[in-house]
């Protein structure tokens, strides 16, 4: 905790600020606009909401260290995840291998970031869960759209679980010079590539003129991506000071982060039309569900981990 | 003695049902969509599909508190009354209503029995396919009892609900319910028309339901 509480500080004043101003602005724009409320500005006013809450929540995860991080993500998994299997097609013969995702899969992948036990760890589902769901479904006799079903299963626990459970394992990394600090990797990765879908946004709506794949999604742009990126690069250089990446390192690592991220989006709503529907869920007033605000995350923290595996631990 | 007994039941009651609700909540994250009705202090027949025994949980948790306590779900009592267990958890816990689907006796006539109930200003959460549907169709043929109450008490308002995802969530013979997403959209109310037709009125009531579903071709 000490060796950090300096970044800390700073961290929490800075988001603060963020999130103060946004509240504020949102406040003048609704004090001043004509009654009732555009959508658009009843929407703005959930979402900066629910940031308060997400940023609360983090900050409290964050101050119980390895433990809150890690229960915290657990929790996210069993949201997305929830958010996942309802949305793709199930039969009833699916209950037991449905039952095991939610009820072994996850709680055992956080016990494997819980322990540190990196072997396991990045092979339990994309091997093990991987042969064995199929092998299950299977041995149910059930053949009805077989690997329809069996695809869903492996995307949900790989995307849910696998992909989310990459961020607490951040805290299991060996930096040198960096010991007892990776809470503020992870801060790192959440700020950057949270901040990018805000900034793709915002640079979208204020530029945006190419569409950048219309058949997938109405609001992405080249504008958009081109700015956010670059914004959210910069950001990443001048968070620096939380990590052991010098500027330029933190803007390049930032940059994969939240390219990563993009793709995340990208795909996420590819499913969702797919499926034909707008949310993932309902969990986030304004937002919609727990992937529609973890999308980006999802993709972005696995490349991230390896990233730092890589080239900073020894 | 007896009022001890009496606010026993009455803790029982209220702990299962804030209890259940909360694990409805925590299992499905279940949520509300009023889409033609709002909530209410009438009395009302809320009349929903059922494919699973966590039907009326997911339905009673989308009800006010107040509301909650005063509604009562219409169960059959030749699966209910089976064992003292089943019994205990219909009648004590739930407080339920059991009717008799093959009734013989004239006093267990579930006409009069759901009757007696709604003339104590109660409301009922009735389940007109008269059991749980395991077949592949979305819903199947309505019962007559929605129709003969509605006659005999037509202030009382019938409101469609329709439950989303259950089935996925508690198959029929399982017991350990898999984490889903579910949504319960209630209608606007329906009414009998003047000279309707009882297999009208009810077909009418079914299409109704149906047409609350928010995913239609989804459903497996």
């Amino acid at each position: 905790m000490l060796p950090m509480m300096h970044e800390t500080l700073i961290l929490i004043v800075g988001l603060l600020a963020v999130l103060i101003s946004a509240s504020v602005v949102a406040g003048v724009l609704s004090w001043r606009a004509p009654k009732p409320l555009s959508p658009t500005l009843v929407n703005l006013t959930q979402r900066i909401n629910a940031w308060w809450v997400m940023v609360v929540a983090i900050t409290v995860a964050f101050f119980f260290g390895r433990p809150g991080m890690t229960i915290l993500f657990a929790l996210i998994s069993f949201a997305a995840l929830r958010e996942f299997v309802t949305l793709t097609h199930s039969r009833r013969s699916d209950h037991w291998v449905l039952l095991g995702m939610f009820g072994i899969v996850i709680p055992f992948q956080y016990w494997l970031v819980w322990t540190a036990w990196y072997g396991l760890f990045t092979i339990f589902i994309p091997v093990y869960c991987f042969l064995l769901m199929p092998a299950i479904t299977a041995l149910h006799g059930d053949t009805e759209r077989f690997l329809e079903r069996v695809s869903a299963q492996q995307w949900a626990v790989m995307i849910s679980v696998y992909c989310v459970s990459h961020v607490p394992a951040l805290l299991t990394l060996e930096v040198p010079g960096f010991e007892g600090r990776n809470l503020l990797l992870i801060a790192f990765l959440i700020i950057t590539v949270q901040g990018s879908d805000v900034l793709q946004y915002i640079f979208g709506k204020l530029f945006g003129r190419h569409l950048l794949a219309p058949t997938v999604s109405p609001s992405k742009t080249w504008e958009g991506l081109v700015g956010g990126l670059a914004a959210s690069s910069l950001l990443g250089a001048l968070l620096s000071f939380l990590t052991p990446f010098s500027p330029l390192q933190a803007a390049g690592v930032a940059f994969i982060a939240c390219l990563m991220g993009f793709l995340g989006g990208l795909v996420a709503s590819a499913i969702k039309r797919d499926q034909g529907v707008k949310d993932w869920g309902h969990l986030i007033e304004g937002h919609g569900g727990m992937m529609d605000r973890a999308d980006s995350l999802v993709f972005a923290a696995p490349v991230f981990f390896h990233t730092v595996r890589y080239f900073w631990t020894v | 003695m007896t009022k001890l007994r009496v606010s026993t039941y009455t803790l029982l009651q209220t702990v299962t049902s804030v209890g259940l609700s909360a694990l409805a909540w925590v299992v499905t994250g279940v949520r509300p969509i009023w889409n033609g009705s709002q909530p209410s202090d009438r009395q009302r027949i809320y009349f929903a599909n059922h494919a699973s025994h966590g039907d009326f949980i997911l339905l009673s948790a989308c009800l006010s508190e107040k509301e909650r306590a005063r509604t009562h779900a219409v169960a059959a009592a030749d699966y209910w009354s089976k064992t003292r267990l089943r019994r205990f958890i219909a009648e004590d816990m739930l407080s339920s209503v059991l009717i008799h689907r093959q009734w013989t006796d004239e006093t267990q006539h579930p006409i009069s029995i759901m009757l007696s109930v709604l003339d104590q200003g109660h409301s009922l959460i009735l389940f007109p396919e008269g059991t749980r549907n395991m077949t592949d169709e979305p819903l199947l043929p309505f019962r007559s009892g929605l129709y003969n109450l509605s006659m005999a008490r037509p202030d009382v308002e019938l409101i469609p609900c329709w439950i989303e995802n259950m089935s996925r969530v508690l198959p029929k013979g399982q017991f350990v319910p898999v984490p889903l997403l579910c949504r319960v959209v209630f209608g606007a109310p329906i009414a009998i028309q003047p000279g309707e037709e009882r297999r009208a009125f009810l077909d009418r009531a079914r299409e109704t339901l149906l047409a609350l579903n928010p995913r239609p071709q989804r459903d497996d």
